[in-house]
Order: C-alpha cells, then sequence, then structure tokens
C-alpha cells in the first residue's frame, strides 16, 4: 500500500529531515509513526501527500512511483488518501456539513449521494445532529471530527493523520483512536503520527519510530519507549 | 447469475455518468451563483470595480455611437454647404446684384452673395501669393460668382436647388461645395482609428482592473485555496469561481455603461432633435440599438473572464499545500 525506499528528503534550509527510510505498510495495515517533535513526521507523511518531494529514493503508494507522478495528477492522486490534519484545515466560512462535503463537491459527485455520504461520515463522528454549525463555535475535539469526518467521505483507502490527538485531552485523544480502529477495521490502511507514546503504546499496533530523520525502530506491541534519552 | 450481475453493474455506470453529467452543470451553476454571492456580499468594493469598468466601456461606446450619428448626418444633410454659381462672362455687376438679390426671394435659398470678377482677382491676389499676376493680363479671366447657401440641409434638396439653378440663362456653370462635408467625412475617418486606439487602451484597463480584483480576491481566499488543494481540488476547480467572478464584473461594468449611454442619449434627444429641426431635418438621434448592446454586454463579460484568467494563472499556481 505505502512502500518508501531508501528515502532522504532535505529542506532547502539545509535540513535534513529524513535519512534513508525504509519501511512498507501492507494493505489494511494499521501504523504510528512516532517519534520527538523535529524528528520527522510530518514530512513523511507530506511525501505522501506529494506536499513536499523527496531528493533521494522512492515512495510508492498502491503501487505508483510518487516521482513519476506530473503535477495534473496530483489532485485525483489525492482524493484518493484521507487525511487528518493537527490545525484541522477546515473552512471558517463554510457549516460543517459543507466542510465534509467538499471532497465530494470537488469530485462532482450528484447531490443526493454527496448528502447521503456526508450524513453517514458525520453519523460515524457523532456530528449528525451538528451539520448546520459553523466549525468555529464547535470545540477543538469536535473540530478535530469534522476533520476526520471529511477525511473519510469519499471512501478513501489509505488515511493519514499528523498529531490528530494533539491538543486534546486524553479521554477524547482516546476516543479518536478508537474511531482510527474502527475505520481500519473495515479495511482502511492508516498511519498515525503522533508523538503521545504512552496513548499508542497502550493501542498495540505497529509502532514506527522517527529519531533526528532516521528510522530506527520498527516495532509491534513494544510497551518501552524506543530511542529515548539519546 | 452472472449476466444479470454485469446488467445490473452496467446499468449502475451508466447512472453514475448521467449523474456526474447533471452534477457537471449543477456545479457550474452553484459555482456562479456563489461568486455573485461572493460580491454582493462585498458591495462597495465590487460597486467600485463594476464602476471603472463601467467608465471604460462608456468611453468608447460614447464615441461608437457618436461616430454613428454624425456619420448618418453628414451623408443625409449638407450643414453649412455652399452652391457657387458663375456667371457668364457677358453680365454686368448691375445685372448680378438683380440677379442675386431675385434668387435671396426664393424660399430654398438662406443667402446670396455677388463676388464680382474684381473682387474676385482682388482676392486671388492677396490669397495666392503669386503677387500681381491677374494685373498684369490684359483681360481679368475670372468670371462672376453668386454664393448662395441652401435653406435646407436636406442634401437631396440641395441637389434639387442646384439642378434647377444651373439651367438658369445667365448661369455657367453651378457648383455645389461640399468641403465641409468633406472635411466631416475625413475627420470621422481619423476620429475612427482614434477611437480604435482608446478602445485597445480601454480594454486593457478593465484587464487591469478586473485582474487586480481577482488578484486580491486570491490573496484573500488563501487558506481556502490551500485546503481545496489539500483534498484534490485540480487547478481549474479553484479557479472557477474567480473566472465566473469576472465574468460577472465585466457584465455588470457592460450593463453600467449600456445605463449611462441610455442616460445620456436620452437626455441629449430632445435638444438634439430641437436643433435638428431648425435646419428642417426629421433626423433622430440614434442609440446604440439591440445587436451593439448585445456586443457591449457580451465584450463587457468576456473582458471581465479573460482579466480574471490572466490573473488566476499568474497568481493561483503559486499556492500550494505546505
Ligand atoms: N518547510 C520546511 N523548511 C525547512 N525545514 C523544515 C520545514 N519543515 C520542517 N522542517 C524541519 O524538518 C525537521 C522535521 O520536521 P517535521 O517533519 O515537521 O517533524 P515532526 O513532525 O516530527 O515534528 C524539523 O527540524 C523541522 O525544523
Ligand atoms: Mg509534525
Amino acid at each position: 500500500m505505502i512502500k518508501f525506499d531508501n528515502v532522504s528528503k532535505r529542506y532547502p534550509g539545509g535540513h535534513q529531515a529524513l535519512n534513508q527510510v525504509n519501511f512498507e505498510l501492507v494493505d489494511g495495515e494499521m501504523a504510528f509513526l512516532t517519534g520527538r517533535s523535529g524528528a520527522g513526521k510530518s514530512t513523511l507523511l507530506k511525501l505522501i501527500m506529494l506536499m513536499e518531494k523527496a531528493q533521494q529514493g522512492q515512495v510508492f503508494v498502491n503501487g505508483k512511483n510518487l516521482n513519476r507522478m506530473s503535477p495534473a495528477q496530483i489532485p485525483f492522486y489525492r482524493r484518493r488518501i484521507g487525511v487528518v490534519f493537527q490545525d484541522h484545515q477546515l473552512l471558517f466560512d463554510r457549516n460543517v456539513f459543507d466542510n465534509v462535503a467538499l471532497p465530494l463537491q470537488i469530485e462532482g459527485y450528484p447531490k443526493h449521494e454527496a448528502d447521503r455520504r456526508v450524513r453517514a461520515a458525520l453519523d460515524k463522528v457523532g456530528l449528525l445532529k451538528k451539520e448546520k454549525m459553523l466549525p468555529i463555535t464547535l470545540s477543538g475535539g469536535e473540530q478535530q471530527r469534522i476533520g476526520i469526518a471529511r477525511a473519510v467521505v469519499n471512501r478513501p483507502k489509505i488515511l493519514l493523520a499528523d498529531e490528530p490527538t494533539g491538543n486534546l485531552d486524553p479521554e477524547l485523544a482516546a476516543e479518536i483512536m478508537h474511531l482510527f480502529e474502527q475505520f481500519n477495521q473495515v479495511g482502511v490502511s492508516m498511519l498515525i503520527a503522533s508523538h503521545d507514546l504512552s496513548l499508542i503504546t497502550r493501542l498495540k499496533h505497529r509502532i514506527l519510530t522517527l529519531d533526528k530523520g532516521r528510522l530506527i525502530q520498527d516495532a509491534y506491541h513494544t510497551a518501552t519507549v524506543p530511542g529515548a534519552g539519546r | 447469475m452472472n449476466t444479470r450481475k454485469r446488467e445490473s453493474g452496467a446499468k449502475q455506470s451508466q447512472r453514475t455518468a448521467r449523474g456526474a453529467l447533471q452534477s457537471h452543470w449543477q456545479q457550474h451553476l452553484k459555482t456562479a451563483r456563489e461568486s455573485l454571492k461572493r460580491l454582493l456580499s462585498t458591495p462597495t468594493a465590487s460597486l467600485m470595480t463594476v464602476a471603472v469598468i463601467g467608465i471604460a466601456l462608456l468611453l468608447p461606446s460614447a464615441v461608437y455611437v457618436s461616430m454613428n450619428n454624425l456619420q448618418a448626418l453628414s451623408g443625409g444633410i449638407n450643414v453649412g454647404s455652399q452652391i457657387s454659381l458663375y456667371l457668364n462672362e457677358d453680365i454686368t455687376d448691375e445685372e448680378a446684384f438683380q440677379i442675386s438679390e431675385r434668387l435671396l426671394q426664393r424660399e430654398q435659398i438662406a443667402s446670396s452673395e455677388y463676388i464680382s470678377p474684381a473682387q474676385a482677382a482682388a482676392e486671388f491676389n492677396a490669397h495666392s501669393g503669386l503677387g500681381d499676376v491677374i494685373d498684369a493680363l490684359e483681360n481679368n479671366p475670372l468670371p462672376g460668382v453668386i454664393v448662395l447657401s441652401p435653406s435646407s440641409i436636406d442634401s437631396a434638396a440641395a441637389s434639387t436647388l442646384l439642378e434647377e439653378l444651373s439651367h438658369l440663362p445667365e448661369v455657367q456653370s453651378a457648383q455645389l461645395d461640399l468641403q465641409w462635408v468633406e472635411r466631416l467625412q475625413a475627420f470621422l475617418q481619423l476620429t475612427q482609428r482614434a477611437s480604435t486606439g482608446l478602445m485597445l487602451i480601454l480594454a486593457l484597463a478593465v484587464l487591469f482592473v478586473v485582474g487586480n480584483t481577482i488578484r486580491l480576491a486570491i490573496e484573500g481566499r488563501r487558506a481556502e485555496i490551500v485546503v481545496i488543494k489539500l483534498v484534490g481540488g485540480t487547478n481549474s476547480y479553484v479557479a472557477r469561481p474567480f473566472l465566473y467572478a469576472g465574468a460577472l464584473y465585466g457584465f455588470a461594468g457592460g450593463v453600467l455603461a449600456w445605463l449611462l449611454l441610455s442616460i445620456i442619449l436620452l437626455s441629449l434627444r430632445g435638444p438634439a432633435n430641437e436643433l435638428l429641426a431648425l435646419y428642417s431635418s426629421d433626423y433622430q438621434l440614434q442609440g446604440l440599438g439591440a445587436a451593439n448592446s448585445l456586443i457591449l454586454l457580451t465584450l463587457g463579460a468576456f473582458l471581465g473572464w479573460l482579466g480574471a484568467f490572466i490573473s488566476v494563472r499568474q497568481h493561483l499556481s503559486a499556492i500550494e499545500p505546505r
């Protein structure tokens, strides 16, 4: 599903954000991406979204080499991947419903079909009753759930999330993670970046650990804190 | 079992194809409506843009209408035209004065003036710069001339009068002096050329005004554009509302220009018709006409769209999610 083959990314300032990263996420797998702030988690997700390009190595998604993708293909590629951002990336001049409907609108879904899917997604994240409200009037956790509903509304096979629980209290964070597990159970491949080790080690999934741009550990069901203190 | 499955699959794909097409137009309509709503949500700024476009479109339209009217007028009437009657050589000054007086009695003739051969020679000497050439000749070769101006500015009436006067026994030849009309025609041609240049400059002005307005709109919606691109919006999807906005600005500018021109023409109609009636012409002031009005509106919308297109081309691709 997602494959990194010796990928290195250096930012224009000269900072090496990723250094020879290798891993593969198979179809239907769920994995966490962890590491301290600045380790390169967001950069790795941005490479998958083609918001950045690697200088070295290759990223494959669904067997497609992202290096070979033309700018005109990128929007269509992005429609197949759901992304949840830490800062939500919502449109604050539209209500909850219209925010979630955006990806379907872009794809030109017929209205009745779009409405049905939006309501299904809102139902899943528990916001069906708030569809007419503006995002700004909702809490941080609710805004994050709008972002999640938007990410899953066109039923992508891959879901990425960058610090989806970053600003939430532990209870809400656990709730969000549980929601992700539900998506994974119906076959969505998931890659979730989070520095909240205590939360993700409890969840018993694969954990990829980045440190200064290097993938230093790739483990399952780990309860230790790899790379800490180094 | 198997075939039934395939059939239903085909039906489904047909349905989605038709649904997608429908939704394509729905989408355009929705985008256009949203663009309009957005323009109306900032009425002052939108009105300023529309006003500038309107004035820029009004100027060439007004020039066009003026020229159309002048051209039609100059074809049908002869303001300031003169008829020169060259008299036979054996007509004395005395007789010539009498003819002139007699002609003045006619209703069709507004003024009449006799220029004797001696006066003509003096004028020739004064204006030709040839000194005393005529004095040097034994006989003054210039004939006596009666210069008339017709009281009607109708060119047909002037021609009839000319024809009639040329048959007078004392008249050697008669000539309609169309100098004024010729000058007007030349002036119109020059104006036409100048107004083509003016139109190009004003079209550029419209492009700049719309382009700048759209640039600001793009800047103001940067965050939104980033989000749309993140969830898979193509450049053309992102561009669409701005292109609609540009076309709407241009169209509204065209409507404004049309309204202003109509008001100007309406306020001029009374005085102009009075003036023309003085010259006993029944010419009516012409407006833009239905076809040209349509062209004005279409051109406005097109220029607006083009201005937006150029602006979108320059500024939209620079906004990428990071
Ligand atoms: N656009 C950028 N330009 C330059 N350096 C960047 C940019 N984005 C991130 N970095 C640097 O790359 C490193 C990795 O960043 P990031 O991927 O955001 O880490 P994480 O998400 O794990 O905190 C950091 O040191 C950060 O300062
Ligand atoms: Mg990050």
